[in-house]
């Protein structure tokens, strides 16, 4: 089987989310990749060294610098008539663009896949991952998008993929870019890091997250997090969000402060490694996935525990 | 400007979904069920649109059982004008949703269509991007703001790294995220008008869609469970335990 991979990038680096996709397309057969964009020699130079690449296909068009789904599916889905399988991280771009390719090439698509369990067959999350469905398609060609902390990142080197300029599509003219407002932050990014502390609606305003979630992720590298109450309330910006509808996470050590534990937040985070819990209420339904929890005013304990940390 | 409001009637986010002991999917007997809260979202959306003089006119639609009525009704009593149902005891795929929508918005010729960003049952996350391909109408997913200018509609969507704004033409799709909007409760008034606004029935073969799915369930079981773990008695205890783990700045 023939697979072509949507490379996520920021016009200057292949991103993370990439990665873990190359290795579920590697389980179905040969790995082709897509780098898509405007000035995108550097992004598809360090694609043909991840591991395990046969192809970069390299379609360089100011038509596709912003990821408009408009622009690309007509290109994914023309290069779809050499390739079986179209794979993109379930991040919001990949889900954005797979399912407008979906549906050109008159597939269904299969959302979020946790495993290759043959050809044709895969594990997904339903009902926010409080049941797993195994699905197989019967379509002649498929589109999955991959959950990023379901499967191992390929390796960044070791490949010697060819590159090969790709000078279909361009632009439909019916949609535009207008502008961004993207965090720039020195810490990890949440979908990667290691350790992740988040926060929930019990801190109350943005600056006691400030003043008691910030300090302890510092000293521990972390990310940082919060529920969707916590965002909701404008404590934090929208991409702080963990859960359903959030980012879907799987650190080493996940804190969750102050946070009630919805089946719509653990549905983004309990996959964790290990999980601490701080919370007043012992009852909370967080401390049912906890590894460690403390029930405690956090507004005492997590300062207290960001001092400890050091000594 | 017609707008239409793709509704899907799912177990209500309240409720703990149970696996089905056979292994076949999740229990639905006798659970509540509710409107997917993202097309609340949705149909909330279309109403202040209407409210700002910019929509004419709300269609709600859904595509499932007669029980789906309540569903609609639910989008009448918010507000909505009136209603169809696509009446069908199949479970429909998205891309059969999609091409449904694709025929009714055919019929209808609607300025905006407003769905949920994912049906929470599935989490498919696909229906309103392959209406999209199909009606080849851009795409506004995920959004945050939604403001009509003349011919052309500026959505601002919730991305991994922060906000994007894209400008679309109209007509176009739009898919909701959690804060477009706080939709509101139906008043008791609005609800017994509800029950007289109009409310068409069809079937996915009035628009000529077959059904039937591309992808078998071949069996849906309990993910692995985590067990819970210690309670530590206090801070002192919580460090020792992270120090014993590693985890220390
Ligand atoms: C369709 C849908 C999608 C959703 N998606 C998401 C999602 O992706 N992510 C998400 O997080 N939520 C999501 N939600 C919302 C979810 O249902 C919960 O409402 C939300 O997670 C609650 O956030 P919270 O735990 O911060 O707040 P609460 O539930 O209010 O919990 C606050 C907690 O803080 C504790 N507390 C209060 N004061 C203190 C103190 N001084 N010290 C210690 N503890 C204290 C309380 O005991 C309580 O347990 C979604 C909801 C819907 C309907
Ligand atoms: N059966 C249905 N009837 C009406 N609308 C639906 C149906 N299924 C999905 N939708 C719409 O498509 C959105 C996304 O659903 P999904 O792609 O299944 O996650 C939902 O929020 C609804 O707006």
């Amino acid at each position: 089987m023939k697979t072509l991979v949507w490379v996520e990038h920021d016009g200057k680096a292949v991103k993370d989310a990439t990665l873990a996709v190359v290795t579920a397309a590697a389980k179905l057969g040969e790995v082709h990749l897509l780098v898509a964009g405007s000035g995108v020699d550097g992004v598809a130079k360090e694609a043909a060294a991840i591991a395990g690449v046969g192809k970069v296909h390299v379609a360089d068009n100011a038509a596709f610098g912003h990821n408009l789904p408009e622009n690309i599916a007509p290109l994914v889905a023309e290069l779809m008539a050499s390739h079986d399988a179209f794979l993109a991280p379930a991040t919001t771009t990949g889900k954005n663009i797979a399912p407008r390719v979906a549906a050109l090439l008159d597939v269904m698509q299969i959302s979020e896949i946790l495993s290759v369990e043959g050809p044709k067959t895969f594990t997904r999350p339903i009902y926010a991952g409080n049941a797993i469905a195994t699905v197989e398609s019967s379509d002649a060609k498929l589109v999955l998008t991959v959950r990023g902390t379901a499967f191992e990142k390929a390796a960044t080197s070791g490949g010697s993929g060819t590159v090969e300029a790709v000078s279909a599509g361009g632009d439909a003219g019916i949609s535009s870019f207008v502008g961004a407002e993207i965090a720039k932050s020195e810490r990890p990014e949440l979908t990667s890091a290691k350790i992740i502390v988040s926060g929930g609606r019990a801190l109350g305003s943005s600056e006691k997250y400030e003043e008691v979630i910030v300090p302890l992720a510092d000293k521990l590298g972390a990310a940082l997090g919060a529920s969707r109450a916590a965002v909701d309330a404008g404590y934090v910006p929208n991409d702080y969000q963990v859960g359903q509808t959030g980012k879907i996470v799987a650190p080493q050590v996940y804190f969750a402060i102050g946070i009630s534990g919805a089946i719509q937040h653990l549905a983004g985070m309990k996959d964790s490694k290990t999980i601490v819990a701080i919370n007043k209420d012992e009852d909370a339904p967080i401390f049912q996935v906890a590894d460690f929890g403390l029930v405690a005013d956090l507004f005492n304990a997590v300062p207290e525990l960001t001092q400890r940390l050091g000594d | 400007m017609k707008i239409l409001v793709p509704v899907k009637r799912v177990l209500d986010y309240n409720v703990k979904p149970r696996v089905k002991a056979d292994g076949t999917g999740v229990d639905l007997a006798n659970v509540k069920m509710s409107m997917n809260p993202f097309d609340e979202i949705g149909v909330e959306e279309a109403i202040r649109l209407k409210e700002k003089g910019v929509a004419t006119e709300i269609v709600a639609v859904s595509v499932g059982p007669a029980k789906a009525q309540e569903t609609l009704r639910t989008a009448l009593a918010m507000g909505a004008d009136r209603a169809i149902l696509v009446q069908t005891d199949d479970a429909v795929e998205p891309l059969a949703i999609a091409k449904i929508l694709k025929g009714i918005a055919d019929a209808e010729q609607p300025g905006l269509v407003i769905l949920g960003k994912q049906a929470i049952d599935d989490d498919n996350n696909q229906t309103g991007q392959m209406l999209a391909a199909l009606t080849g109408w851009a795409q506004g997913t995920f959004a945050s703001a939604v403001n009509v200018e003349g011919d052309s509609v500026n959505v601002t969507r919730e991305v991994d790294g922060g906000l994007e704004t894209v400008k679309l033409k109209l007509p176009a799709i739009v898919t909701t995220d959690l804060r477009l909007n706080e939709p509101r409760y139906a008043s008791l008034p609005n609800i017994m008008k509800a029950k007289s606004k109009p409310l068409d029935t069809k079937t996915p073969t009035d628009y000529g869609v077959d059904t039937a799915p591309r992808v078998k369930v071949v069996k849906v079981s309990e993910p692995a469970a985590r067990s819970a773990g210690m309670k530590v008695a206090d801070v002192d205890e919580l460090v020792a335990k992270l120090k014993a783990m590693g985890v220390h700045s």
